[in-house]
């Protein structure tokens, strides 16, 4: 049934707040979700100064600064710090973006950090990922193709056949966008969600790949594709400028046009 | 999602598998939508044409061919579109198996029978007269 009220675990209480900076010279706040599954305690929210005048200027950089120098138990996913791994997508500021990617310059107030929304979170920034994850191997994310590569190269692809390929391969399944998605807080069980969906359409969309057909079946489901009802945040939120709701609705049109 | 603790990620992800439809359904909202448009227009430049009117000018109005039958395919389209805007929120927000297949049972039923009974009463007036 339809809940309207948060469940226990995710009422968000009030937490620490670490000294100022005597010596800062431009200080700001970060305000952060912290939830340790150990302490068996309610999630809530912690703040922290720390001295942009010390500091790099991305929010990933305010991050490590604050575990490195106030609080070594804050506990966040980075590795590439430059948009092209994925693993710093957290709510910033209200918006899933890459923490590696947003200016803190750009955010006015205070900066809100959350993990990102309606995951089961594993620990402070950190979401479970395991089941979108088998949703994207669900989908078969590899060329199929009955027919074997010439033998003295690669598959042919036309410049044009390529084309189709843009826009799709720069994904980096950070999954901003399911996550910014209500039909797949509401069902994500079964939706699948626009990070996966975007990446079935670049198979359908790849001319190599053979088993279109067999791809377009398995996501013809009320649930796994029919959920979309175009809401658009996955477009609004991609911090790589991706268009899923658009790999979305290629892909509704392909099953009506094999009808 | 708790009884199936043992079971993997992918098992789970992939669940019964497919239903192969769908596509019928988003279709038929769309067309249902498209029909719609001229038809609602249609309706509301009526109704305020004939505002102030008494009942007998408008049951004159109804029993002429053109109205009675727009009214009808328009009673048609209402009541489908309704019914699959409605199964889509049901869907959406009902997660209570017992409860969604009960609220989509009585919701299909009730949008079947307003149908029927507003095309009735279009035939009655066509009719009578």
């Amino acid at each position: 049934m339809a809940e309207f009220r948060l469940p226990a675990n995710s009422r968000i209480g009030i937490g620490k707040t670490h000294p100022i900076p005597a010596t800062a010279k431009r200080p700001r706040r970060f305000r952060i979700y912290r939830w340790d599954p150990e302490t068996g305690e309610g999630p809530r929210l912690d703040t922290y100064t720390i001295d942009l005048a010390d500091c790099a200027p991305m929010v990933l950089d305010a991050l490590i600064k604050i575990k490195n120098e106030i609080d070594t138990t804050l506990t966040f996913r980075r590795s590439c710090r430059e948009g092209i791994c994925g693993s710093c997508a957290m709510n910033i500021d209200g918006t899933n973006t890459l923490a590696c990617l947003k200016p803190i310059e750009d955010v006015k107030g205070d900066v809100m950090i959350y993990p990102l929304p309606h995951m089961a979170v594993v620990k402070d920034l950190v979401p479970d990922l395991n089941h979108i994850y088998a949703q994207y191997r669900s989908i078969q994310p590899w060329l199929q193709s009955d027919s074997p590569p010439p033998p003295d190269r690669e598959r042919p692809q036309s410049e044009a056949e390529r084309a189709q390929l843009d826009g799709l391969w720069e994904c980096i399944l950070c999954f901003c966008c399911s996550t910014a998605c209500p039909s797949y807080w509401w069902n994500g069980e079964r939706y699948l969600g626009p990070a996966i969906l975007l990446q079935a359409y670049r198979w359908i969309a790849d001319s190599r790949d053979e088993k279109t057909g067999e791809r377009l079946d398995a996501l013809e489901d009320p649930f796994r594709l029919y959920r979309c009802h175009t809401i658009m945040n996955c477009t609004r939120t991609c911090p790589k400028n991706l268009n899923p709701g658009k790999a979305i609705a290629e892909i509704k049109k392909l099953m009506v046009l094999r009808r | 999602m708790a009884a199936e603790r043992m079971r993997s990620p992918l098992g789970r992800a992939i669940g019964l598998g497919s239903a192969k439809e769908g596509v019928g359904h988003w279709w038929a909202q769309r067309v249902t939508a498209l029909a719609l448009v001229p038809l609602a227009l249609w309706f509301v430049a009526g109704v305020i044409a004939l505002a102030g009117t008494d009942r007998a000018v408008f049951v004159a109005w109804v029993s002429h061919p053109v109205p009675a039958v727009l009214l009808v395919l328009l009673l048609i389209a209402t009541f489908y579109h309704a019914a699959l805007g409605l199964q889509v929120v049901i869907e959406d927000y009902i997660h209570a198996e017992a409860v969604r297949l009960g609220a989509l049972i009585v919701m299909r039923l009730l949008c079947f029978a307003l149908a029927v009974l507003g095309i009735f009463a279009v035939l009655k007036m066509a009719f009578a007269a």
